[in-house]
């Protein structure tokens, strides 16, 4: 397979970030509680991740080994602060459900965790397509995620009623709910990888 | 191209160098979308104002009055009260969050936004419908913390907490309350028909001295 192509599909399902590298457990347990919202805070680490990746990979060789971790989270950080300051003055309605995420993402060890292992030591389009690979990969599963949680907690879909909330069970709103979902879908994913 | 070494020299100057771009970067964004952002949140309160404030012909808001740190939007047809916009803010799960509640001339809770908050998505961000929804005691709508009990049920009081975010309720409750409190306090000068109001007034009246140093104590 040719190589730019191996490495955009790599983080779709070989390597996805939830399911196959275990990666950014935090806000995939956190924020998962509906669709809408588990794909808002994959679509913001998208978007953090390519921009990370693209200018990591073009500082890679001014960066001495010694300080590149606290290199690459001050252009991480960065990045994170300029989608919300720009987030917040310019699509206000997107703003106000998705702001609470966005610090999250400074933290998110996909982030870093790409940075290290690919933009480090590739060049800046193949970055660029690790970083969409493996963002549409942690989109796509945490909106899997939000979408399990969502029904089986509140009977909605993307907001949609399926049926009445009494019959939904609560417990899939919460943090334990989280790990059940992930656990199950992490058995499905690794059935279809075998 | 081969990577730095990693002596001191070079150390330095690349985190200068990376820390200065990023921070040069950041400023002039910032002072780019000061303007807009602020814009945005006068803009959510102008909206949020007209939105908890009672519909009646004729109205007119006056100007924004401070009281207890919080600030009160008095709206009058001619020289009559009809209700008022109180924006307050309240610490809650998350940190602290502005909410915006509007009563009418008897007190009861017209409606309320919750301008700003960062309570835990999914559970407690619920508080910026749950307690407009009307089902079983959980909405605050058209009722007065003057005749129900702004408590949650769990605690003895009259309204149901937002499921699993019983401290981000709490909050709310009270910061409704303190609304509430602020509002009816000074309200007492400006009418005299409100019946729920008119204790207060006698009160006042009596002890011109005494009740008001008590309160300003309290909120010290």
């Amino acid at each position: 397979m040719n190589k730019p192509l191996n490495t955009f599909t790599n983080g779709l399902l070989r390597e996805n970030p939830t399911f196959g590298l275990v990666l950014g457990m935090c806000p995939t347990l956190a924020t998962t509680t509906s669709a809408i919202n588990g794909m808002s805070m994959g679509l913001a680490t998208l978007f953090v991740l390519v921009c990370s990746n693209v200018v990591i990979s073009l500082i890679r060789n001014l960066i001495p080994d010694k300080v590149h971790i606290p290199a690459y989270i001050v252009v991480i950080a960065s990045f994170v602060t300029m989608v919300q300051l720009l987030m917040q003055a310019y699509v206000p309605a997107v703003y106000e459900t998705l702001g609470l995420f966005i610090p999250l993402i400074v933290v998110n060890c996909i982030v870093l965790g790409r940075a290290e292992a690919f933009a480090a030591k590739n060049g800046v389009g193949l970055s660029a397509l690790d970083g969409l690979g493996m963002g549409l990969g942690f989109t796509l599963s945490l909106t899997v995620l939000g979408a399990i949680r969502e029904l089986l907690g509140s009977g909605m879909c993307f907001g949609l009623k399926v049926f009445p909330e009494q019959y939904g069970m609560l417990i899939f709103v919460l943090a334990p709910g989280a790990f059940i979902a992930l656990a199950y879908l992490m058995a499905v994913v690794m059935k279809i990888k075998k | 191209m081969k990577r730095l070494e990693s002596n001191l020299l070079n150390m330095v100057l690349s985190l200068t160098l990376v820390t200065l771009a990023a921070a040069a970067l950041l400023g002039g964004l910032y002072v780019l979308t000061e303007e807009p952002i602020q814009k945005q949140k006068a803009d959510k309160q102008q909206k949020a104002i007209t939105s908890v404030l009672p519909v009646v012909e004729g109205m007119e808001i006056a100007e924004a009055e401070e009281v207890n740190g919080m600030t009160i939007y008095k709206a009058y047809v001619g020289d009559s009260l009809v209700g008022a916009a109180v924006q307050t803010q309240e610490n809650g799960f998350g940190g602290v969050f502005r909410l915006m509640v509007g009563f009418d001339s008897e007190g009861n809770v017209v409606n309320y936004e919750v301008l700003e908050h960062q309570e835990t998505p999914g559970l407690g961000d619920h508080m910026t419908t749950w307690f407009k929804t009307d089902k079983n005691q959980q909405s605050v709508i058209g009722r007065s913390p003057a005749k129900s009990k702004f408590v949650v049920s769990k605690d003895g009081g009259d309204v149901d907490a937002i499921t699993a975010a019983t401290i981000s309720s709490r909050a709310f409750l009270k910061a409704v309350q303190g609304a509430y409190d602020t509002y009816s306090k000074p309200a007492v000068e400006a009418v005299s028909g409100a019946t729920s109001l008119s204790e207060n007034a006698e009160l006042q009246e009596i002890y011109p001295d005494n009740v008001e140093p008590q309160t300003e104590e309290k909120d010290e």
